[in-house]
């Protein structure tokens, strides 16, 4: 039997390594070089590119992005959680409802983001409509700032987090609740009291599934956030674009995945098998 | 008291999701509406396809659109047997390095992917002499969908029973017979599913492909991109319409195989 | 009848467990051999290594004067019974029947199918799937498909055990005619002690991955040369040091005067099971005996004093 497993591996580990390892790999080595006249890399070798990230500016990007994906990934499991539970709880239609959930996200995540611009630009259909109303004189600004941002990761990532938040209440033991009525406790206060604490692991384990991508985000930031709003995506973009440094734009790739990967192997070892 | 309680707190749940489905469904209801909008703002002037006719003779949005389609065949085609193939070999004893880097193509963000691979091309090319372009771009779509074929697959190897390999070899067949006759067949279904979900990632994909495309090979997803930053666009909405719902079309049948 | 398969010595080590151990078998052609023992006892492992599935750490297998051991599942020239039949669910009976021909192109192909599913009684289910049968069709499908290649001999791994305990005794003397019908040498696994005294003409009983007695199922039974296997293949008191049958044990309120060997003790419970008594007895010494009566005689009541005897020629001595 060995034989013939190792025909069958052999291309997906020529891939990973040409696509994953290899260019990883580089990047680990363009992280400390230094950036070329034009553009691409030279040879003298630095940690320079790193010690730039101390700087206050870079500082001030890393803490939006945190903050910005923190307030995402809350929402989402606030919004999320009530979703799981009544999905979970519909009987027969479970299957229905939660593939009406998937579905949207597998759709253009590009369309889906251009559809909040459609929204919420000054000459979109909620000021246009707000206006019709009589309820505001001049249009709203509420595309490209952190909200827009916010927003349209929520509306991204809400159906990924509804899953492992599904998978978690559907496992829980109905028993368990009928002994708290039993024992006296409203809908509400059981809800509170012995629902929530033991899906504990399966929210900590959606809040990492939502927060690792909400952290690395560039098209939503790109779109609905305008200049302002610089997350470590766009750096990351812009240094091996329009800046062409591209070592520093290694050493920050290199910092996002290595936050990734730890927040990923901490939601593995503390959540259930659902990551 | 307690039983009306509990009503109480289902009709609220169900009120709560109705809502949520809401807010997932009508900004692309929204667009699908303004699609055949006769204005070409958000007010609403009468039904008109002249959008449609906009967006079918826009010359520039029909060729990425073919680009897409055959850079989404091609790397659908390679993912789909790639990762099938892995999938198998993963069932018959597991690899920690195959299943890591697998589990890191996914977790990865997708600029540094994209980064990652445009630093590497640039690096090969100084040897190779090639330039970026649709196999460039073919192959950093395998980067990620392999990844996603072989979670398929690998879910429908688990509910495979071993037996039936073991009862074709002991029948007669080679390893690679039973293989292709026995568990190839109970896997049709997942190997349809996964290359219908390997296709869905690979069209809409934005982010990494903006980065490796080259100058010919401009995608959909790209098109978009740039007119969704030029501003108001109503052949936008035509646009979107159509994609969502072909891949809708294209995630639904997906699912309906994975459950047989 | 000369054996059509040995087992010289074989053994089979896994990381941490010897499953089987120094294991000798000479199958003689034609026979219903079955191999007996609890589960864990090595016996599926022997079969998989008699199919091909594992390879032994040591020792040789000889079929029809061929050395076996080495040599891929799929060149060997026996086939196996799953326990849980393992039918390929995506072909039909035909399909599945027709499955080991289909390689070798044979051209008498259709007419060896079709005489085969005739012998298994399956003729005009050729169409249906899997899916469609009942256990027991099920299984017929799977002989079938085995048989229809001719094996020297054919395998197989509990094959009634997944069927309703209606079916099995019907299913069981099927087999046994199947068997004789065709000639082919069966190798029977089971761990169930009634199926392998009634089908076998010859079996072999395993323990912890060793043969502990082989030969025809009544010289296993009346002369067991082991303690375990006098208790596996039946019921057993232990008294005196000696075993004797619980058939042979008898009963009386007054000893008989030819009665040499005998105890005395009280009945502690009288169960009946249809077509006999099982009366359990506390014996004065402390141990327990079970005494077989058929249902016509004298009832025993709880607490009853009673001597329990039995002749030497029901005595077993046994290590």
């Amino acid at each position: 039997m060995r034989p013939l497993r190792s025909w069958f591996i052999a291309p997906s580990i020529v891939l990973m390594a040409a696509t994953l390892a290899i260019p990883l790999a580089i990047i680990c080595v363009y992280s400390v070089l230094t950036r070329g006249a034009y553009g691409g890399v030279e040879w003298p070798w630095t940690f320079e590119n790193y010690s730039r990230l101390l700087d206050t500016l870079y500082g001030a990007i890393f803490a939006r992005s945190f903050g910005i994906a923190a307030v995402a990934t809350a929402l989402c499991l606030v919004l999320g959680f009530p979703l799981a539970l009544f999905i979970a709880r519909s009987g027969s239609r479970k299957n229905l409802y939660l593939s009406l959930v998937i579905l949207p996200f597998w759709t253009s995540f590009l369309i889906r983001t251009y559809a909040w611009m459609f929204l919420l630009r000054d000459t979109g259909l909620i000021n246009t409509l707000l206006q019709a109303l009589g309820l505001i004189r001049q249009p709203l600004p509420m595309l490209y700032n952190n909200g827009a941002v916010i927003l349209g990761l929520v509306y991204g990532y809400l159906p990924f987090a509804v899953l492992p938040l599904y998978a978690t209440v559907e496992r829980l033991d109905p028993s368990l609740l009928e002994a708290a009525a039993d024992l006296g406790a409203r809908p509400i206060t059981a809800l509170a009291r012995v629902t929530i604490p033991l899906s504990a692991p399966g929210i900590r384990a959606a809040a990492m599934l939502v927060f690792v991508p909400c952290l690395g985000t560039y098209l939503t930031s790109d779109l609905l956030g305008g200049s302002k709003t610089i997350l470590i995506g766009n750096l990351v973009q812009n240094q091996f674009t329009a800046s062409r440094d591209w070592p520093f734009g290694a050493a920050v790739s290199i910092l996002l995945i290595a936050i990734a990967m730890a927040l990923m192997l901490a939601a593995r070892r503390h959540g259930p098998d659902l990551v | 008291m307690n039983t009306r309680m509990k009503v109480g707190m289902k009709k609220s749940l169900a009120v709560y999701a109705a809502a949520a489905y809401a807010f997932l469904y009508l900004p692309l209801l929204i667009l699908a509406v303004f699609s055949v909008n006769a204005s070409r703002f958000s007010v609403w002037q009468g039904f008109s396809a002249r959008w449609y006719q906009a967006m079918l003779a826009d010359h520039d949005l029909l060729e990425s659109t073919a680009n897409s389609l055959i850079i989404a065949t091609a790397s659908t085609l390679l993912a789909t047997a790639i990762g099938t193939l892995a999938a198998y070999a993963l069932w018959k004893r597991s690899s920690t390095w195959l299943s890591g880097s697998l589990y890191l193509s996914l977790v990865t963000p997708e600029i540094v992917t994209g980064v990652s691979l445009l630093a590497f091309y640039q690096w090969v090319f100084r040897y190779l002499h090639l330039q970026l372009g649709m196999h460039t771009v073919v192959l950093a779509h395998l980067s990620f969908s392999v990844a996603y074929v072989v979670l398929v697959v690998l879910a429908r190897l688990r509910t495979f029973d071993p037996a039936l390999e073991e009862a074709a070899l002991d029948l007669g067949a080679t390893e690679l017979g039973a293989f292709r006759r026995v568990t190839l067949p109970y896997l049709a279904p997942a190997i349809a599913a996964a290359a219908m979900l390997a296709f869905t990632v690979s069209i809409d994909d934005y982010v990494i492909t903006s980065l490796v495309a080259g100058v010919d090979s401009r995608t959909l997803p790209m098109v978009i991109y740039a007119m969704a930053r030029r501003g108001v666009n109503p052949v936008l909405n035509a646009v979107s319409t159509v994609v969502v719902v072909a891949l809708g079309a294209l995630v639904l049948i997906s699912e309906r195989l994975r459950a047989s | 009848m000369d054996a059509i398969l040995e087992l010289r010595r074989v053994s089979k080590q896994f990381p941490g467990h010897r499953a089987v151990h120094d294991v000798s078998l000479a199958i003689p052609g034609g026979a219903f051999f079955s191999l007996l023992g609890p589960s864990g006892c090595g016996k599926t492992t022997t079969l998989r290594l008699v199919a091909g599935f594992e390879t032994p750490t040591a020792g040789e297998i000889w079929l029809n004067g061929q050395r076996i051991d080495q040599v891929p599942p799929y060149q060997r020239n026996v086939n196996t019974v799953f326990q849980n039949y393992a039918l390929f669910p995506h072909l039909t009976v035909q399909g599945n029947v027709e499955f080991g021909l289909r390689r070798t192109g044979a051209a008498d192909m259709e007419t060896r199918v079709r005489r085969v599913i005739e012998q298994v009684r399956l003729s005009g289910k050729e169409s249906r799937k899997p899916s469609e049968l009942s256990g027991g069709e099920r299984q017929r499908v799977a002989l079938a498909r085995s048989l229809v290649l001719a094996p020297d001999v054919l395998l197989l791994d509990e094959p009634l055990s997944a069927l309703d305990p209606q079916l099995r005794k019907q299913v069981r003397s099927e087999l046994k005619e199947l068997q004789r019908r065709t000639g082919v040498t069966f190798l029977f696994v089971t761990h169930d002690q009634e199926e392998a005294l009634s089908l076998s003409d010859q079996m072999a009983v395993m323990n912890g991955g060793a043969i502990e007695q082989t030969g025809a199922p009544q010289e296993l039974y009346q002369r067991p040369s082991t303690r375990f296997v006098a208790s596996f293949l039946g019921a057993m008191n232990w008294i005196n040091g000696c075993g004797v049958r619980p058939e042979a044990t008898r009963l009386s309120r007054q000893l008989p005067q030819n009665a040499v060997l005998s105890r005395r003790g009280a009945v502690s419970r009288s169960t009946f099971l249809g077509s006999h008594l099982h009366i359990e007895v506390m014996l004065e010494g402390g141990e327990a005996v079970v005494a077989q009566t058929a249902p016509g005689d004298s009832a025993f009541e709880r607490g009853e004093a009673v001597h329990v005897w039995w002749s030497a020629d029901d005595e077993l001595r046994l290590p």
